[in-house]
């Protein structure tokens, strides 16, 4: 089998279809996170996997431990207030697990 | 100025250069004088962004369209299914979404301008410009529309936000009037901006 997106992340903390809530925090320095969704609330979409944390990685260091990588499902309308369109118009994110809270 | 010869800025290759081009030039010449690469190097991997990897893209999701197989297998694990196919894309973990008559998917990278570059090669100016990323994570439609893609409005849109360590193609969906079209013939509509979700695939 060829290296896959899907490496397992067995020790991880949440599951597809599990709701989070993305942290809000303002940490200086090479995040991963965008502004514009910390703080909102969406659904695990799939685990991408194990990854070095990139916010080590930007600095020099070698990104270990490795961090759980979600893909996190949001509703445009949990997002953007006034948000003019489809309830099932979603935005897709990667949120490392550090990033996020149970919802 | 006319209207076939739009100013880039961006790609003028005139004028003093900037303190990032004069930074990647000093980087090289120190690799190469420490022998880690050389300038044949450096020139072939220039030559497969902008030639061979652009091409890559097209043929994989002509190949989807017409095996259903291999398009099952891109849509569940994008990287391992080319790897299969004879397609190695390096560092890239590729997710494929698939466009449906309930669903169109868009991509975009909010933080920067990744892009499935061993896909597609490099990403174009307007992928990168502010603009663009910045309004289509909040209003897709509208955007859409600007390129002259109109999205039903019973259709819902996945914007996808290539802002870790995934990098997404569209897999569009294939229009009637293809039937009996070889795999190059298919490749031939599925135009960057298709597998990037701003356009869609026209006979």
């Amino acid at each position: 089998m060829t290296p896959s997106a899907y490496t397992p992340a067995p020790r991880r903390r949440f599951n597809v279809g599990e709701r989070v809530r993305v942290k809000v925090a303002n940490p200086p320095g090479h995040r991963r996170t965008p502004s514009y969704i910390r703080g909102k609330e969406g659904a695990i979409e799939r685990v991408c996997g194990c990854f070095p944390n990139p916010e080590e990685l930007a600095y020099g260091f070698d990104g270990e431990p490795k961090r759980v990588l979600y893909r996190v499902r949001f509703k445009q309308q949990d997002v953007w207030s006034g948000y003019d369109a489809l309830a099932e118009d979603f935005v897709e994110l990667e949120i490392y697990e550090h990033w996020l809270d149970p919802a | 100025m006319s209207a076939t010869h739009d100013h880039h800025p961006q790609e003028k290759d005139e004028g003093p250069p900037s303190e990032h081009e004069i930074m990647s030039r000093a980087m090289q010449e120190l690799l190469e004088e420490k022998g880690l690469i050389t300038s044949e190097q450096v020139r072939r991997r220039m030559e497969l962004f902008e030639q061979e990897f652009p091409q890559r893209g097209s043929r994989v999701v002509a190949h989807a369209w017409a095996d259903p197989a291999f398009r099952k297998r891109l849509l569940a694990d994008g990287k391992a299914a080319c790897a299969q196919w004879g397609l190695e894309l390096e560092a890239d973990r590729l997710i494929a979404v698939e466009n449906t008559p309930q669903v169109h998917n868009v991509v975009v990278c909010t933080l920067c301008s990744c892009y499935p570059r061993a896909l597609l090669g490099m990403p174009p100016t307007w992928y990168k410009s502010e603009s663009y990323r910045r309004r289509v994570v909040r209003e897709p439609r509208a955007v859409l529309k600007e390129f002259g893609t109109l999205i039903p409005g019973h259709v819902s849109i996945r914007v996808h936000d290539s802002n870790a360590d995934m990098r997404y193609v569209v897999v569009p969906m294939r229009p009637s009037g293809t039937e009996g079209w070889t795999e190059e013939q298919l490749a031939s509509i599925l135009t960057r901006d298709t597998l990037v979700g701003v356009a869609l695939p026209k006979v």
